[in-house]
């Protein structure tokens, strides 16, 4: 069986966007509706829009808490979240007074309206840390799609992969092991974002 | 540093990007989704496609449109136009846009707006307005009124208490487009869109008048617009000259204004 990225699909998320992302760079990608379609699965994306509840409540009523918490936190499968897909690896969020997976010490916090428009929407800079941009040659300082209301606080900075600005710096994306998050919307980030997703693929398919 | 936006925005009349004067005498430019190639390519930051015959002909959106159009875009995709249920706003997302506008449907029926923002999010709702200038009275005290339906029908509503009301809805965006500019290319109405963007808490997008780089300059530095709408100046045949996206960024950064650089 051919190795491939699977996607979590689920109701209000924004799967279909990230698997035209994925056809586009040519990488063999499937929608997951339940954990049962899995099967070779080489690298898992959990995309999100919308809230951190809605998200954690689909997550839980299709099966995918115990798969997620068994094939990528205690076996390394590759993962990668995006927007929503990034809060819920924190302890908890401040949005419906959420229990994520807590994989990540942290909480996610709201953006403070009284000094910033809240959504945070449109394309913002994203700075990656030294260490990890050396790494990845794909990967390079650039400006990325936001939208998002709620940011995360990690407790361990060394996990903070990239920040951007808005009320002040904001951790924009973490990397922990096999786990790599962004809350910037890859697959609507023009060419800088798909040369991310194609980063997280290539390394996870070989 | 949140750059400004530049919002391409597109009527489309069957598979055909189309161009109106004054809502009559069309000229179909292109097909949509070859549109929409051209200006990703060209480092649009966002895209709006409006299926302008959807609520004349009392249909639901064209979804192969959003679909073939979708499949061509790594930015964020707006769809308005015969968009008036909670089941039109799901088929619309699945078929690969982000974001919904909503325009008369959400005057006649305001609750479509929380029951959108609900389900999907407030990120995916934007409440576009129609809003016309007027003589200032006790009912509509900010002196620009709202219509709809093409802009033919007027509603008695002020247009700076309807966005302050769309956004405690739940809407995440405010398009305010500018009836008495639209189709001069003589600049934005520098006046709602200041007023529309003290008013509320969530990005506002100036629409209507855009015909050439510096009034993009003029609505960025005079008002608190977090993106604008541009058009016929992209590829207008009725105007003297189209810029690329390219040009208007150009501008934009001579005159200090952030934005994303253009794409090499």
């Amino acid at each position: 069986m051919t190795k491939y990225i699977g996607i979590i699909d689920y109701k209000a998320g924004n799967s279909p966007s990230v698997l035209n992302a994925l056809q586009r760079l040519n990488i063999e990608a499937r929608l997951l509706a339940a954990p049962e379609n899995a099967g070779d699965i080489a690298g898992i994306i959990l995309p999100g829009v919308g809230s951190a509840r809605a998200t954690m409540d689909s997550l839980r009523e299709n099966g995918w808490i115990d798969f997620l918490n068994d094939r990528v936190y205690k076996n390394g499968l590759p993962f990668l979240g995006i927007c929503v897909g990034l809060q819920v690896l924190f302890e908890h969020s401040e949005e419906g007074g959420t229990d994520c997976l807590g994989w990540l010490k942290g909480k996610v916090k709201r953006f403070d309206d009284k000094k910033v428009r809240v959504p945070h929407i449109g394309w913002n800079g994203v700075k990656f840390s030294a260490q990890c941009t050396m790494r990845d040659a794909q990967v390079k300082d650039d400006y990325f799609y936001f939208v998002n209301s709620y940011y995360a606080v990690p407790k361990d900075g060394s996990i903070v992969w990239a920040h951007t600005d808005y009320d002040g710096a904001f951790c924009s994306a973490v990397r922990y092991k096999n786990i790599t998050a962004t809350q910037f919307h890859l697959e609507k980030s023009g060419e800088a974002g798909l040369a991310v997703l194609k980063e997280f693929a290539e390394r996870a398919l070989t | 540093m949140l750059t400004k936006r530049l919002i391409a925005c597109f009527d489309v009349r069957g598979r055909y990007v189309t161009k109106a004067k004054q809502f009559q005498d069309n000229i179909d430019i292109e097909y949509a989704e070859n549109m929409a190639r051209t200006v990703y390519a060209q480092g649009i930051d966002e895209v709006i496609f409006y299926d302008i015959l959807a609520s004349a002909e009392k249909r639901r959106t064209d979804i192969d449109m959003v679909r073939r159009v979708a499949k061509e875009l790594f930015i964020p995709f707006t769809v308005g136009g015969g968009v008036k249920t909670l089941s039109d706003m799901y088929e619309v997302l699945k078929a690969g846009a982000e974001k919904i506008s909503v325009d008369s449907a959400a005057v006649r029926n305001p609750a479509i707006i929380q029951e959108g923002a609900l389900a999907f999010g407030s990120q995916c709702v934007v409440l576009s307005m129609q809003v016309k200038r007027v003589e200032k009275t006790a009912a509509i005290r900010s002196g620009y009124e709202i219509a709809i339906d093409g802009a033919r029908v007027f509603t008695g509503m002020d247009a700076v208490e309807w966005a302050k009301r769309g956004a405690g809805l739940g809407a995440g965006e405010i398009c305010v487009n500018s009836i008495d500019n639209d189709g001069t290319h003589g600049g934005y109405d520098i006046e709602i869109t200041e007023k529309v963007a003290a008013a509320v808490n969530v990005p506002v997008i100036a629409s209507g008048g855009a015909g050439k780089p510096e009034h993009l300059t003029e609505v960025f530095t005079k008002t608190g617009a977090s993106a604008a709408i541009i058009s016929s100046m992209l590829y207008s045949p009725r105007l003297p000259k189209n810029y690329t996206v390219a040009e208007i960024k150009a501008e934009l950064e001579r005159a200090g204004v952030a934005v994303r650089p253009h794409v090499k």
